[in-house]
């Protein structure tokens, strides 16, 4: 099973004034279970490119294959899509509206039509693997702190049980173990369960920690695909494009460029100590 | 999305757009009312060669004005041909059950030019004046009511932090939505309750959305010295200026000479 | 010069049960003493819900203490008659860059704060053209501020703050909602203002990245402050910030780790160039 996207074009505004072209000629394909992170700055076209996967906007032209059938073909379950591709908008505390978390998380299940005892059950599921206790099940969503509401958005994603869950920017506006215990809690999902998971971060280090594989958009063209050490390897590059490299990858440059020479492909912080140690000769 | 909400305005840099916003709203008003003063077909003829030479001087290209207006005109439309069938008068044609009389169809044009007048008149206004200015120019005008207790400075400041979140809260209302389909929602299909109840969970987040805003906004005005509209001064006050003073004359004389031409009893076929 | 100081500041309000009935108060802050000279780049750190808000909203009378006092410009902000020069003296810029925005065009909204104290008509254009000066954004005074980054808008915000011309400016997490770049410009607007116009700056953030040059730290947690003193002292106590739910910064974390493997490295590393030099004189 993957999630395909072919030869995909979107214009905005079609046809008006505003014509303008938002995504050129994007393929890429994303495995089940696979964790990739996409990365571009402000503007540059990523949020577009997540509300193709689950057909919330539909492209102007190229196909979008899923688990092998084209999601533009006619008749295709559009609502099943959604559930089996589940994405979490930025600020996503912003879309709770029900007067109990539990409820609140339902409302995904719900709509699949499922028994509202199963319902509860997936929910209950959900918020546990958000972090969620039992005791704020009965509260009001808006009563809630706002690392907590933001858990609680993304549990009512994970109660659809997604094969693929997509994220805009997680993390945006928590302290940083809000930040660490969101990501932690996807990581330990996609270990668990074999989730896919697209994360689209701002937060170099955290793609360079939790990613297997990064994709670059810029200007609406996907410009890199690999492994965080093969993207960061051209961090000029994505200099360019407003992004840059995680800064242990920064750090070691400086150390080579001083003559300690370091694999400079490094972008974690656990692989930067080793790798300095060795070149120290200090390794146990 | 942002660009439709009242975005209308169509900057040309004309001596239109450069007049003070209570030239356009007070001369606005005055076309309106020359229009229902007008009894001849003449005096309209006159009214919209008036409008055709300011338009023409507002520099703002009449494709425009009236592409923005196809929904209303369309809708006018409709108005008219029901006035223009259910008149009773002298029958001047006969389709089937289909009767149009003399007095029907001579309400109906000139109930569709004065509306189309109307309607064009007042779009050239929006089109050449920003929303801030006609909040500004509004305020002005209607500054004598502050005798009688009429909070002007504060339903102008309303109207206009009004039009700078509309664009914001359109946005958000277009991602919420997107949010709610995504997690299932479906706002498409089902008769009138079920869709309206497809509609809390897009509601209730806007409205908590929109209180958020203003708690904000109200604490980032009072942080920078808001206390109201007393002793408040103004970066762009409004002074009359040369060329304010001769459209007035100007909108002084077109009254007069519509009046005027409008009231002489020249008839013309049924009118 | 005392720019602000806070002496045994205490803030409460009362915590309501679902009838609306008064069941007890929360301590959102308590005992707080800062202080900040003429000049001064001070941050204030914590989690979110940590009370720095509700602090940086006691810096320009917002809300008012129920117990201790704090003074800005030597005025008391209980000091009701003068609550306008409190906030003439110290301007705020908040976290949402679209709810602090008034006006639809850029030059309008940094006239607000000039036309609410009364500024003759010539002198707001002259203030409105030193705040979009101070913050770079002229070319961009007649645009919307719809059609801006989120950098731009909060640099809009900046420029509104300094055309009051305020002595102290606080910044109440206004990176957060900023991506990286957006960041870095409003960091770098702010710097200059401090460096170059001697002005205060109360720079509240949980991006620990962006507060390593500042002069004071000020790490806050459940309303009361639990650390403080300059960056390399706040950041050698790593174990410390992350129970605080804070953290360091990644350089700070690899030069820890280094050291805890025995490298001799000194502590509180805080930028890059002082790392690669602990470790070249190591070779």
């Amino acid at each position: 099973m993957s999630l395909e996207v072919r030869n995909l074009n979107y214009v905005y505004g079609l046809g008006t004034p505003m014509e303008k072209k938002a995504l050129t000629d994007i393929s890429f394909s994303i495995p089940k279970g696979q964790f990739l992170g996409i990365i571009g700055h402000t503007g540059s076209g990523k949020s577009t490119l997540i509300q193709h996967l689950n057909g919330l906007i539909r492209a102007t032209s190229g196909e979008i294959i899923y688990d092998g059938r084209n999601i533009y073909e006619k008749d295709y379950p559009m609502k099943e899509l959604r559930q089996k591709v589940g994405l979490v908008f930025q600020y996503p505390e912003y879309q709770l509206f029900e007067e109990t978390v539990m409820k609140d998380v339902c409302f995904g299940p719900l709509n699949q039509g499922l028994s509202k005892e199963e319902c509860e059950k997936r929910a209950a599921e959900a918020l546990l693997m958000t972090g969620i206790s039992e005791k704020y099940w009965k509260k009001s969503p808006f009563e809630l702190s706002g690392g907590q509401k933001r858990r609680v958005a993304i549990a009512g994603v994970l109660a659809m049980q997604p094969d693929y869950l997509i994220l805009d920017e997680p993390t945006a506006g928590l302290d940083p173990r809000g930040r660490d215990d969101i990501l932690g809690q996807i990581r330990e999902l996609h270990e668990k369960s074999g989730l896919g998971v697209v994360l689209v971060s701002h937060s170099m280090d955290d793609i360079a920690e939790y990613v297997e594989r990064v994709i670059v958009i810029d200007s609406g063209k996907l410009r890199q695909d690999g492994t965080p050490r093969e993207v960061f390897r051209h961090y000029k590059e994505l200099e360019e494009y407003g992004l840059s490299a995680p800064q242990i990858t920064y750090i070691m440059h400086s150390l080579r460029d001083k003559g300690i020479m370091v694999d400079t492909e490094i972008t974690r912080v656990d692989e930067a100590c080793e790798e300095i140690l060795r070149v120290l000769g200090r390794k146990e | 999305m942002r660009e439709i909400a009242l975005g209308q305005y169509y900057p040309t840099g004309s001596v239109i757009h450069r007049l003070d916003p209570r030239v356009k709203l007070v001369g606005t008003l005055v076309y309106l009312v020359s229009l229902f003063l007008v009894k001849n077909p003449l005096g309209y003829l006159f009214a919209g060669l008036f409008l055709m030479t300011v338009i023409r001087i507002s520099r703002i290209p009449l494709k425009y004005m009236l592409k923005g207006l196809k929904g209303i005109i369309i809708l006018l439309m409709i108005t008219v041909v029901f006035n223009m069938f259910f008149t009773p008068g002298n029958v001047l044609f006969q389709v089937g059950f289909i009767k149009i009389t003399d007095a029907g169809l001579k309400v109906a044009i000139l109930m569709a030019v004065r509306l189309v007048l109307l309607i064009v008149g007042a779009s050239l206004m929006t089109l050449a004046t920003t929303p801030n200015a006609l909040t500004d120019g509004m305020e002005k005008l209607m500054n004598p009511l502050k005798a009688i207790k009429v909070p002007v400075h504060e339903i102008a400041m309303m109207m206009s932090i009004a039009l700078r979140f509309i664009p914001i809260l359109m946005e958000e209302t277009d991602k919420i939505m997107k949010a709610q389909t995504a997690r299932g929602a479906d706002l498409e299909s089902g008769n009138i309750i079920q869709r309206a109840k497809a509609m809390v969970p897009i509601l209730v987040p806007l409205f908590v959305s929109a209180f958020r805003r203003a708690n904000d906004l109200a604490t980032a005005m009072e942080s920078r010295c808001y206390s109201g509209g007393e002793g408040r001064t103004k970066m762009k006050p409004l002074i009359y200026g040369k060329i304010d003073r001769i459209a007035y004359l100007i909108l002084v004389l077109y009254l007069a000479a519509g009046i005027a031409i409008g009231r002489l009893p020249i008839h013309f076929w049924i009118f | 010069m005392e720019m602000i100081k806070t002496s045994s500041l205490t803030y409460e309000y009362p915590v309501r049960d679902e009838e609306g009935e008064i069941k007890g108060t929360f301590r959102a802050i308590d005992g707080v003493e800062i202080n900040a000279k003429t000049g001064d780049f001070i941050a204030i750190l914590g989690h979110n819900g940590s009370g720095k808000s509700t602090l940086a909203k006691h810096l320009n009378a917002l809300l008012l203490p129920t117990e201790g006092t704090v003074t800005v410009n030597g005025i008391d902000t209980r000091d009701g008659k003068r609550i306008w020069d409190i906030r003439q003296s110290a301007g705020m810029v908040f976290q949402n860059p679209d709810n602090q925005i008034i006006a639809s065009v850029v030059e309008e909204d940094v006239a607000f704060g000039p036309e609410n104290i009364g500024i003759p008509t010539e002198k707001i254009w002259e203030r409105v053209d030193e705040g979009l000066d101070a913050v770079g954004m002229q070319e961009y005074r007649t645009a919307s501020p719809n059609h801006l980054s989120g950098g731009q808008k909060q640099r809009v915000a900046i420029a509104g703050v300094v055309a009051i011309h305020p002595k102290c400016i606080i910044m109440d997490e206004s990176t957060a909602m900023l991506d990286p770049l957006g960041r870095q410009e409003v960091l770098n607007t702010v710097r200059r203002l401090n460096r170059e116009e001697n002005m205060t700056v109360i720079w509240i953030t949980h991006y620990m990245e962006e507060v390593t040059d500042a002069d004071c730290i000020f790490v806050m947690n459940e309303g009361k402050v639990v650390m403080q003193g300059t960056p390399r002292e706040v950041f050698s106590r790593a174990e410390e910030l992350e129970k605080l739910k804070l953290d360091v910064p990644q350089v700070t974390r690899l030069a820890d780790r280094l050291r805890k493997k025995g490298l001799d490295i000194p502590k509180g590393i805080l930028h890059m160039e002082e790392l690669t030099e602990a470790i070249c004189r190591l070779k």
